[in-house]
């Protein structure tokens, strides 16, 4: 393998680009200083404060709950999509299921704030999860279609022939044997559900905060180094996440 | 598994959903693009009732109004000029990361691999927000060199608030989408057509120019396609980042549907966007397929 040294170096240098920022964050999340400029010394004052901020509470648990809700949903309908994929000609699905991730998020987020304000649903908790659960159907279906591909046909068949019903065959043979990939499009849809902030900002009624949209207006008008303590603990989380996916499931990682 | 019931049984259910809250909303927006504005924002009625009865009130005039205003036409060549350099700049960063890891034995792979993924998966607005730490005007990082070169008498650099900063902030959340379709790329590459160029007398610059790069160009096209869409319609990172005059269309929209609430002439501009964001996402898979010939 050709691995010049001009070759490391470049790549380094985008590693350092990669992990700068959230490095800076970390640290200055123990800064004491309400700058974000100078370095003035060690505290947690920040976190304490984070733990008595109501807004921010309220915001990390309807987040908790939007994720938690459509990602089951999500990974339920999106199992379903992929296994249909896989499976049947429907010419309408892989369409459905690729359109929402490839056209811009903005024209989702809008068209949705149209069409809820139609049909007169108030915005808020419930217009979230149902706008979450469409933009996490098609990862899911992807991740769980390709999951299908790498399958042997021969071992359905085989249950099959020893007389088990499609359903059977299905619940005992060939979930058990996608459920990484289930797994890993559940995670997933977690993840950007709880991350998502651009469908969120239009679905959401002034009563539904959820974290991405409370760290925006802090980002926007008052640049707290809270914002970096709340960074540094949804950083952990998400790292938690992740160890905890590559656990269950080792090389779903790399489908995001 | 063949019955027919079956595939609806399945496939029915999520694509009833997506009909519903992808589909029809999309539609929804399309008739809304040729409606008149509510008076107190959002849309006016869909129906008239004049002496000739009641009828649809659908006009072309927002259309009018978008291609008669060169304002908006300016604000999508500029939003695709920054979502071009963006691009440009990710394949530039992205390109010897692919590479290096596509080259280091398998068992790194994975671990490199992830390094680069790792950043992506942490919330995109944090990661946006950081750079405002970085590229303050007092931050540790321009500070000490905004103070160096005011020796020298110059003025101090201002990142922040400037269309560089958008660009910056673009090229960093984006960057994981170009490394990825190109690792797939250069993985496949079969090792020996370098040894093979490399016994005709090709240097190190001409195996990578005329064997390594157009044979990962469906890669390079892919990530083109991946980069380039979502950063077209942006609009947190040029409220974060940018000054007034980092705007982009992704904001002017976010201004219609909230600000101005000109529901109608949002819908417009959402229109143009998706069109022309598919248009040239449609132009790379095209390119892409050929290339592969």
């Amino acid at each position: 393998m050709r691995r010049p040294a001009w070759l490391w170096a470049l790549a380094l240098a985008a590693y350092a680009f990669l992990y700068a920022p959230l490095l800076v964050v970390v640290v200055y999340s123990f800064n004491d200083s309400t700058m974000n400029a100078q370095w003035i010394g060690f505290t947690l004052d920040w976190y304490r404060k984070l733990f008595r901020n109501e807004e921010m509470l309220t915001a990390a648990w309807n987040s908790l709950l939007i994720g938690v809700v459509s990602s089951a949903v999500a990974t339920v309908l999106g199992t379903m999509a992929g296994y249909a994929m896989y499976r049947f000609r429907l010419r309408l699905l892989p369409l459905m299921v690729v359109a929402p991730i490839a056209i811009p998020e903005i024209l989702m987020g809008v068209s949705l704030l149209i069409f809820f304000v139609m049909i007169d649903l108030t915005l808020g908790m419930v217009s979230i999860m149902l706008a979450h659960i469409a933009f996490c159907i098609g990862f899911v279906a992807i991740v769980v279609r390709a999951r299908l591909a790498g399958l042997d046909d021969s071992l359905t068949e085989a249950a099959r022939d020893l007389g088990a019903t499609p359903w059977q065959a299905f619940r005992l043979v060939t979930l058990p044997l996608i459920m990484p990939g289930v797994v890993a499009g559940a995670l997933m849809a977690f993840t950007l559900s709880i991350d998502d902030f651009v469908i969120t900002f239009f679905t959401a009624g002034p009563d539904s905060k959820t974290l991405p949209l409370v760290i925006y207006t802090m980002v926007k008008i008052t640049v707290t180094p809270e914002v970096n303590a709340v960074s540094t603990l949804l950083m952990l989380v998400t790292l938690a996440l992740i160890l905890i996916a590559s656990r269950l499931s080792p090389g779903s990682l790399k489908a995001r | 598994m063949g019955k027919r019931w079956h595939k609806w049984l399945i496939g029915g259910p999520p694509l009833l959903y997506l009909t519903v809250f992808f589909a029809i909303p999309t539609l929804i927006m399309l008739v809304a693009s040729f409606r008149h504005p509510g008076e107190f924002g959002g849309l006016a009625p869909i129906l008239t009732e004049d002496e000739a009865g009641r009828r649809l009130d659908l006009t072309t005039e927002n259309y009018v109004r978008f291609f008669s205003d060169l304002l908006y036409a300016q604000l999508f060549l500029k939003s695709l000029w920054y979502a071009l350099v963006t691009t440009l700049l990710c394949l530039l960063v992205a390109y010897p990361l692919a590479l290096l890891i596509a080259r280091s034995p398998k068992r790194y792979r994975d671990v490199l691999l992830l390094l680069v993924i790792l950043p992506f998966w942490s919330n995109f607005l944090i990661r946006v927000y950081a750079w405002i730490i970085i590229l303050g005007p007092q931050s540790v990082f321009l500070g000490a060199f905004n103070d160096l070169i005011g020796l020298a008498g110059l003025a101090p650099v201002q990142v922040l608030y400037t269309p560089a900063a958008v660009v910056i902030g673009l090229v960093y959340v984006h960057l994981p989408f170009m490394v990825l379709p190109l690792y797939a790329n250069l993985e496949k590459h079969d090792p020996a057509l370098l040894d093979a160029a490399q016994d005709l007398g090709a240097n190190a610059w001409n195996r990578f120019w005329r064997v390594t790069f157009p044979l990962s160009l469906p890669g390079v096209y892919a990530g083109g396609a991946l980069v380039f869409i979502p950063a077209f319609g942006i609009f947190a990172i040029p409220d974060i980042l940018g000054g007034t005059g980092g705007t982009m269309i992704g904001n002017v929209i976010k201004q219609q549907f909230l600000d101005s609430r000109d529901w109608p002439f949002g819908s417009v501009l959402s229109m143009v966007l998706t069109v022309v964001a598919v248009a040239l996402a449609g132009l790379a898979a095209w390119f892409a397929r050929r290339s592969r010939l």
